[in-house]
Order: C-alpha cells, then structure tokens, then sequence
C-alpha cells in the first residue's frame, strides 16, 4: 500500500511578490553602500535639524566600531556595501487615497490596507521604501488630541522636542551594530502620541513596503502613551522577492506611561531575501501594561527580540509570538524582559513551526533585579517541527537576583504524533485535514491574538496539500 | 452476510507477529465481546480493524459491508462506516469538543450540517452521558479526566453514528458511576442505530448492563474460546485459568 505523505505548504506569496515595474525616474535613491557622504545627502535629503544630522554622524562612527553578532544565524551574506539605504518616491505624502501615484496605490490596495482603514482601523501611514507616502487619521480621533504622523514631520515640526526626549534613547545607537546603522540611516516610521487618559478605541495601523530591489528600510516607529492612555498599534510589512539580499533594521520606541496601556501587533511577512535585524523596545511606568503580539512569517534571517523593561512597580508585560520557518529561513525570534520595579510580573508564551529545513530560534532573556520584589515571570514556549530536516531551538535565558520572585519556564518541542493523526483519522478526517488541524490547533492561542485579518491570513498559511505517494 | 468478517488474520507490529489467523463474523446490530487477559493482543485487534498504519497486517482479510478494506485508510473505514472508542484518547489542543466533532461528520458524511440541529442533537447526547455543557467548548481531551475522556469518545459514538463500533477498554480506569454513565451511553447507541458493538475490556464492569450476544477469549493472539453473553460470567468467576493451556 503507498502510503500518502501530506504537507504543509508554504504561505501563498505570490500577493507579496507581485509588484509593477517601476521606471527609475520615479524615485531618488542614494549610492550602495555606506559613508560620511550618503548619511550627509539623506540628512539633506530629509531636512534634519542639525542636532540629528549630528547623531546620524555619531551613530555611523558608532556602527563602523561595532561588530556584527556573531552569536546568531549567519549573516555573512548581506553585504553593507550592497545596500542602498534610501530610496524616496518622488511624491509628497498624501492624506487621500486617490493623490497616491497609481503603482504604489496599487501595491497597497492589492494588500488590503485602505480596505482595513475603511473597515476597522483609527487611522493609517503607508510607507513605501523609505518615506511614507500615505497617512491618514480618523477625525474622532484626532478630537481626541491624538497625534499619529510621519515620524519627518514630528521632527521637523511642533514635536521636535518630544522627539529629541525620546528618540533613541530606549535603544542607543551603541546597544549593537544594527541599532548604530538604524541611527545613521533611519528614514521614515511613525510617530504616535496619546495625551493622559486618552482611550483609543480602534487601532491604529503603519504598513511598511519595501518595495526597492537591494535596499533597506531604517523606518523609526516612536510612540509615547501617557497616564492613563490606552492604545492598539498595528504593524505590517512586507517586500517583493529579488535575488539580491534586502534588509529591514527598523528600530520601534514604546513608551508606556503610570496605568497607561498599550498593545503592540506586528506581522512582518518579508520575502524570503530579507535580513530583518529589527530592534523593538518598550518601557513601563508604575501599573502600566504593555502587550506584545509578533507574528514572523517571512524574511531569510531574523533577529527579533522585543524588549520591555518593567520600570514601574506593579507595571506588566505579556508577549505572544508565533514563527514559522519554512525553506531557507532561519527565524531566531524571542523576546526580553527586565523587571526591576516591584510586585512586576511578565509573561511570554510563544509557539513556532518550523518545516522544509527551516531552522527556529527561540531566546528569552527575563531578568528580574535586586529590588523588583514579589515580581514574577512565566516564560512559556512550544515548538512544532513537520519533517525530519527542520530545526527547532530553545535558548532560555533567567537572571533572578531576589529571592522574592516567582518564576517559571516551560518548553516543549515536538513534531506531529502520528497517535493523534490516527485518532483524527478515525473520526473520517482525512490525513492533510487532521494534520492541518493539529498544526493550526497547536497555534490557536496565539493566532486569536492576531488582528483579525491576519489570523485569516494565518490559517490560509496553515493549508494543506496532498503530495504525491511515497513508499 | 456479515457486516464485519475477519478472515484469517495475522497482525505483526515491528515485525513481531501478535494475532495468528483470527476469523470472527460480526452481525448487524450483534454485540461481540472479546475478552483475555493482559498483552493477549486485544487492543491490536482494535487497532488493526481500523486501520492504525502501526499495526501491520501480516495475512488474512477484513471484509465489511462486503467490501475488503484492509488496505484503505483509517478516514475510509470510517466514512465506511466504523468507529473505534480508544483506550487513551488524545489531546488535541486548539479545537473544541463542538467544532471537531462537526467537522468530523462533515467530513465523515460530506454533507452540510445545520448548527442550530447540531447544537439541539449535541446537547441531548452530552446529557445522556451526564456531559456538562461547557465541554463543548474545551480543547478535545485536554485536560481531561480519564472519565471525561471516555465520555467524550461515547459523545463521539453517538454524534458519528457508525455502524460498527470497536470499544477498547472503554471502562478501564473509570469509577463505578462513570462506568454507568457510560454505557448508558453505549445502551442507546445499541437502541438508536442498531449498531453492532466489539467490545474490548479485560474486567466485564462495563457489561453488567448491556446485552450481549457473543463472547470470544483472546489468549496469546489466537481466539481460544467463543460463547455467548454466559461466557462473560463464567469468566467474571473463574477468570482466564482453564484457557491459558
């Protein structure tokens, strides 16, 4: 009897990959590569003040110091002298949806972006490669005294001063070498400020496109959420696949104010040429909350890390992450916590599927400090490896320096039981069906967390086909 | 014609052969028990009927409905028609008691079903095994007790309606009220789809309630011994002795 092998497949690219051909003309780019001269033009380019020119200078001498990690999945193959790291469109950013030129309203408007601003979304900035080149606020909210623009007005404009308190200062240039390379070359992002007691009932959404082959998106995303405030913050990315390896060092600054709340969504979806070497960052202040979901799908090396520091006393973090690795990826994801206020308290739950030889990283790093007492942190994580070649790591990390802590760790790695494939079977499942329950059923808590239409894209990821017969 | 004929089967698992030449005839609506003692190959039997690829059939055929199916896959034979309640359930995280089962005569029937009858037909069925409600809504298995999950699997029985149904050690690890509950569960089964039942345990707890019609004593994976319902008393009293040779 041939015995039929199902499979997994792979997430349906071809809506990422697909692009229009783009005429040179359109857009403004800088050199390949990185010095002096091109931090300068896109300094000039974006008009800085002269105090950011200053750090952007600062952080290259930084960069140019540092050495790229070597603790991780090799990154050998992306080469700094191949990357362009600014690309504009040659368009204003617009307000309305009809003023965006038509190739890139098109690229946005196959990926569903003004049709979630029109269903369910506060408000909306598009970016396309380096600059954004849409951004739009419901005006409900901007009753509300929220602010949500481009990160190139806030500091050019009434913000300048928030900005220059806040910008880079939860991630230093100096924290590692992506961070001094986003600090030199950051271009593009969010800025997002909610006044005291504000609630922001629907979520607010950035989409990043990288649209350009061999270049690198730097957007900075910086958002501050003030006492009391409560906010949704959606994140999306995506690129076309090339043959050239592109890179994503975006750099994300959350701050989370006394009983304030905020939830932090991200889906990055790079194609499979992309080095995401992304840094993310939240603080907490007394009783705040800060929740984080992460879904990494795409990209051929990831280093992704959320941290959140537990400052406050009574202040608490959650994150929930899931990663699938599939053929060529090596997605080393996880998240980090610091908790040096009292009575904290920190969870992290997160699944990953690794299949068709990807390889999954799963590092957590909690440390709880000498006077964070009666804090506790869970760090739970599972992972689901759907052939004999894929891998699947778990790197924990705990540093407790109080006795009066509460910890726990839990990890389970494992791959589809054939007892539970049988037992489905039984019931006149069939085989893909039974084990596309068991993969999507493996992720359900944390696919719930998902914006909804993500979770849809989540479950069409987990599609099954019959493959042919073996044996 | 029989619904079930087993023909002269062998069964090995890792190349060790477990049942030599098993033949036994299985009526509509007909209640079988097969009975033995520990490691006799009982629960091989099970497993081999509905098709579990650990189990190898090593000769012999499987006929039902007239059809062999000892090749078809364990999907097939229960669109075909049969069900197997397990010894150890398992637990499938992330999909409710509710949702699988009515994806599973979805599936099963490939037919729409309506929600509202389904939710009407799920109800009175968790009532007959004493199910509380919210375990519609929890994971499959997860977390259950072992009671609970035997529960969950004459849910299932009741919910698939089969034609044939393998119980494997459905009563073991159950207390006395659990063991009632559950072949209250069984007994309407047997009432509602005239279905025929092999059942599979080493104690005869859960038989004290059920009619049976035909005994077989499983000793080292050959069948020994047949009777009928009498048999199972003789063994409640004398157990396994005169037939281990």
């Amino acid at each position: 009897m041939g015995r039929e092998r199902s499979e997994v497949n792979d997430i349906d690219r071809s809506l990422y990959d697909f692009r229009y051909e783009e005429k040179e003309e359109d857009f403004y780019k800088v050199k390949e590569g990185l010095t002096e001269d091109i931090v300068r033009e896109i300094s000039v380019e974006k008009n800085d003040p002269e105090w950011m020119l200053e750090f952007r200078l600062k952080s290259l001498s930084v960069y140019n110091e540092l050495k790229v990690p070597d603790w991780g999945p090799d990154i050998s193959g992306l080469n700094m002298d191949d990357i362009v790291t600014y690309v504009k469109p040659r368009t204003k950013m617009k307000t309305a949806w009809e003023d965006v030129p038509d190739d890139i309203k098109n690229t946005f408007e196959r990926l569903g972006i003004p049709e979630a601003e029109r269903k369910s979304l506060a408000g909306v900035g598009a970016q396309y490669d380096s600059e954004l080149v849409y951004h739009n606020v419901k005006e409900e909210v901007l009753a509300q005294g929220v602010v949500y623009t481009d990160m190139e007005s806030a500091l050019t404009g009434e913000y300048e001063e928030m900005v220059k308190e806040h910008f880079m200062k939860l991630v230093p240039p100096t924290d590692h070498k992506f961070a001094a390379l986003h600090g030199a070359v950051w271009s593009g992002g969010s800025f997002v400020y909610v006044p005291p007691g504000v609630k922001v009932e629907i979520p607010l959404q950035s989409y990043f496109r990288l649209n350009a082959a061999g270049a690198g998106q730097f957007e900075h995303t910086l958002i501050i959420v003030s006492e009391g405030a409560d906010l949704h913050f959606i994140e999306g990315c995506s690129a076309p696949k090339y043959n050239v390896a592109n890179l994503h060092a975006g750099c994300v600054e959350l701050f989370v104010g006394k009983n304030a709340k905020l939830r932090y969504s991200t889906i990055e979806n790079w194609s499979k040429n992309m080095y995401n070497l992304n840094t993310k960052r939240a603080i907490c202040e007394e009783g705040a909350t800060m929740e984080w979901v992460s879904g990494s799908f795409g990209s051929h090396v990831s280093y992704l890390y959320p941290m959140t520091v537990l400052k406050g006393n009574d202040s608490h973090c959650e994150f929930t992450g899931i990663t699938f690795a599939g053929e060529g990826q090596n997605l080393d994801t996880g998240a980090k916590v610091v908790q040096t206020g009292r009575r904290t308290s920190s969870y992290i739950n997160t699944k990953s599927i690794s299949k068709s030889g990807g390889i999954s990283t799963f590092r957590s790093a909690v440390t709880i400090g000498s006077k964070a007492e009666d804090s506790k942190a869970a760090v739970s994580c599972a992972s689901l490896m759907l052939d004999d070649i894929s891998r699947s790591d778990t790197i924990p990390a705990m540093d407790i320096r109080t006795n009066e802590a509460d910890v726990g760790h839990e990890a389970k790695i494992g791959r589809i039981s054939d007892d539970a494939v049988f037992y489905l079977m039984s019931r006149g499942i069939s085989e893909e069906d039974a084990r596309a329950m068991i993969v999507s059923g493996f992720a359900d808590n944390v696919s719930k967390e998902l914006p909804l239409e993500y979770a849809v894209e989540m479950n069409n990821l987990i599609q099954l086909e019959m493959k042919g017969a073996i044996g | 014609m029989s619904l079930l004929e087993i023909r002269n089967l062998s069964v090995a698992v890792d190349g060790n052969e477990i049942l030599k030449n098993i033949d036994l005839n299985i009526g509509k609506g007909e209640t079988h028990v097969l009975m033995g003692p520990n490691g006799a190959g009982k629960s091989t039997l099970g497993n081999a009927l509905m098709g579990n690829p650990v189990y190898e059939i090593t000769g012999g055929s499987i006929y039902f409905n007239g059809l062999d199916i000892k090749d078809e896959s364990p999907d097939k034979r229960a669109k075909a028609g049969m069900f197997m309640s397990f010894q150890n359930p398992l637990e499938v995280p992330g999909i409710t008691v509710s949702s699988f089962i009515r994806n599973a005569i979805v599936q099963k029937t490939g037919e729409k079903i309506k929600f509202s009858e389904y939710r009407k037909d799920l109800a009175k069925n968790m009532e007959i095994l004493n199910f509380d409600t919210p375990y519609k809504d929890r994971d499959l298995n997860v977390g259950f007790s072992g009671g609970e999950k035997k529960k969950a699997e004459i849910l299932q029985l009741l919910m698939l309606k089969p034609t044939f149904a393998i119980l494997d050690e459905t009563d073991s690890g159950l207390d006395v009220d659990a063991v009632r509950t559950v072949s209250a569960g069984i007994k309407e089964y047997q009432k509602r789809e005239d279905g025929a039942l092999l059942i599979i345990t080493h104690s005869a707890k859960i038989l004290e309630s059920l009619q049976v019609d035909y005994t077989h004593v499983l000793v080292r994976g050959q069948i020994v011994a047949d009777g009928d319902g009498s048999l199972v008393q003789d063994i409640n009293e004398n157990g396994f002795e005169k037939y281990m040779g």
